[in-house]
């Protein structure tokens, strides 16, 4: 099971240092977005984060230059709006991310982005979500490259009580027919509700339950155990049915 | 249609889980709007129970006072206040077309609020309606208007105003998606909204050209925030001679100031940042406090089909007093910025002594005489 948490850059003067504390913790990659001032796909605490970012003074270019080297795949996430001027691009590829992951960028929207990221080298993970029918989840599984983001309910990003049977469901949709990596986020903050995903898809993403202890003021340490947990239980699990398991290809690339 | 505009502008840029909702939009509105029966309803709504036609008045004092021929579009004498319900009736009966039950809206100066919540009451439908707690505070006759409505009111945080109210409007709807429309208020939104606002607010200018008579106006003027009357209005005038000028207020001026960009669901132009974080827009009119426009306007502006020009809060509000005083019409805040261009142009090579300029007065100004009294 892959481990992506996820953090917001600029949220804190030590941002930086909780990408290695979530290495050390476990994550297999890392999700590292920028603050956007409408923040449309995000749900409260999200919305709070980018918010006190860019009230921080939180500028893209100046993060993509802060973002350490790391021995995990990084991804990009941000709005596009961010994503439109022809030189983000070329900060992202020079930044050593892998990719950019744009909530508000539908397939039918993304070819040129697609094309510019191709040329750059850098991925296009896209998202999929609950009410996404089947031909258009297929089309969007062949352009999605990287990994593909399925998005685990009707919702906005936030923590939830239990992960949505229309989140298990939509995995196991997605897996079907995705050549690459399957990865659920949205509103998976727990170790049990990662455990419930990992029958079914490739990876969890974790965002703003990790986002939620930074804005109440944990430090590095304490988030980073967020994470920690999660990749116990996720390895706990893998090896009481390690034999059993189908094997898949699971690196995001 | 509309899928695209020139230099890309419009498109639907959503959050994946909002796609499907957009495109059903889509395609039951391109069923409905050549539908005869459709039709039929539509027009029989707006005249037995918007007030259509509304009338074309000659302003006879101003006239005389500036020195040219003013005509008044009354979008103020439509039911609840403003063109906006040309809008939401068009968009209730899709609704309900479509088997939704619940209507969504935001808001800014609640003149959108209060036509949806009037609709969701004529249809029976559930209401919500979203408005930034800053708009809430200045537009307080709405707010109860809205609720006396049976509408539910979610005030929203950030600044509190247009701008906060789409977002947490699109939000909402990703969770009710099955059940609820978003009646999006202005041209404005991915498509097709930009087109089908348009479509049901183009009744503003196919009226003001018929009750033209022969002799068309020589300019045409509407206040532009989102741009929904301005697009209703110039709809009918495109084919024809008319130069067509559009005011938004000066602190929200994104034909101005703005540049290309992507906010709630459509490419356009905002106001925003060397990095592109959208600026708040500033006016002393909630509806026009926007820092985008609708994605038409700055195709019609890149064009010169149509010109974009702006007007300050003063200048809007000697315009809301000369009209009281010559004419007996309070005129809302943001219909207010057109009669202020009039005022300053009338005379100049812009509108010359003689010529006809015609004013879609899009709403009435009873809303805003809490904010009129204090600023004057």
């Amino acid at each position: 099971m892959i481990l992506m948490p996820y953090l917001l850059a600029g949220l804190t003067p030590d941002w930086t240092d909780l990408i290695g504390a979530f290495v050390d913790a476990g994550a297999d990659a890392v999700e590292v977005g920028l603050p956007f001032s409408d923040p449309v796909a995000d749900g409260p605490t999200m919305q709070e984060a980018n918010a006190a970012a860019l009230a921080r003074g939180a500028r893209p270019a100046a993060l993509l230059r802060e973002l350490p080297a790391a021995p995990v795949p990084i991804y990009v996430s941000t709005y596009a709006n961010l994503v439109q001027p022809p030189d983000f691009l070329d900060r992202v590829a020079a930044s050593g991310a892998r990719g950019v992951v744009v909530p508000d960028l539908p397939v039918d929207a993304s070819a040129t982005h697609r094309a510019a990221s191709r040329e750059r080298g850098l991925h296009t993970p896209l998202l999929v979500a609950p009410s996404t029918p089947d031909d258009r989840l297929r089309r969007i599984a062949a352009a999605s490259t990287g990994f593909l983001y399925a998005v685990s309910a009707m919702r906005t990003t936030g923590e939830r009580a239990s992960v949505a049977a229309a989140g298990i469901a939509l995995a196991r949709r997605a897996r079907a027919v995705s050549k690459v990596p399957v990865l659920v986020g949205f509103g998976v903050s727990t170790p049990d509700q990662a455990l419930a995903l990992s029958r079914h898809a490739d990876g969890v993403i974790i965002g703003s339950a990790l986002m939620r202890r930074v804005l109440d003021g944990a430090g590095v340490a304490e988030v980073a155990g967020l994470v920690a947990d999660v990749r116990r239980a996720l390895d706990k699990a893998s090896t009481d049915k390690a034999s059993t398991d189908r094997v898949r290809e699971t690196d995001p690339a | 249609m509309f899928r695209t505009l020139g230099a890309d502008y419009g498109g639907a840029y959503l959050p994946e889980a909002l796609v499907p909702a957009a495109e059903a939009v889509a395609a039951a509105f391109i069923e409905a709007w050549p539908d005869p029966a459709f039709r039929a309803e539509y027009a029989d709504l707006l005249a037995t129970y918007a007030g259509r036609p509304t009338p074309l008045t000659t302003c006879r004092r101003l006239s005389a006072e500036l020195g040219v021929r003013v005509l008044l579009k009354r979008e103020d004498l439509a039911h609840t206040g403003s063109h906006k319900i040309n809008n939401v009736l068009g968009q209730a009966l899709l609704a309900r077309r479509m088997g939704r039950t619940r209507l969504i809206a935001e808001t800014g100066a609640g003149q959108h609020g209060v036509a949806t919540a009037t609709a969701a009451a004529l249809f029976g439908m559930g209401c919500t309606v979203y408005m930034g707690h800053t708009d809430i505070a200045r537009q307080a006759p709405n707010v109860f208007r809205m609720e006396l409505l049976g509408a539910e009111l979610v005030p929203v945080g950030g600044r509190g105003t247009l701008k906060d109210a789409v977002n947490a409007a699109l939000r909402a709807w990703v969770s009710e998606v099955d059940t609820t429309h978003y009646c999006v208020g202005s041209v404005i939104g991915p498509y097709p909204y930009p087109w089908m606002v348009r479509e049901f607010q183009r009744v503003v200018g196919d009226e003001a050209r018929a009750q033209c008579g022969p002799t068309l106006p020589d300019v045409v003027v509407a206040c532009v925030g989102g741009g929904s009357n301005a697009a209703g209005t110039f709809a009918a005038f495109l084919d024809t001679p008319a130069r067509l000028v559009g005011v938004e207020a000066a602190g929200g001026a994104a034909l101005t100031n703005g540049r290309p960009g992507i906010l709630h669901g459509f490419r356009s132009r905002f106001l925003q940042d060397d990095d592109g974080q959208i600026r708040e827009a500033e006016s002393i009119s909630a509806g026009l406090d926007y820092p985008g426009v609708g994605p038409e306007h700055a195709m019609l502006a890149d064009t010169g089909r149509a010109r974009y020009t702006t007007a300050t809060d003063a200048a809007a509000l000697d315009a809301v007093h000369r009209l009281c005083r010559t004419e007996g019409i309070l005129p809302a805040l943001e219909s207010a910025h057109a009669l202020a261009w009039v005022l300053a142009a009338a005379g100049t090579d812009e509108l010359p002594a003689g010529s006809t300029v015609l004013v879609t007065l899009s709403g009435r100004g009873d809303k805003d005489i809490d904010q009129i009294r204090e600023a004057s």
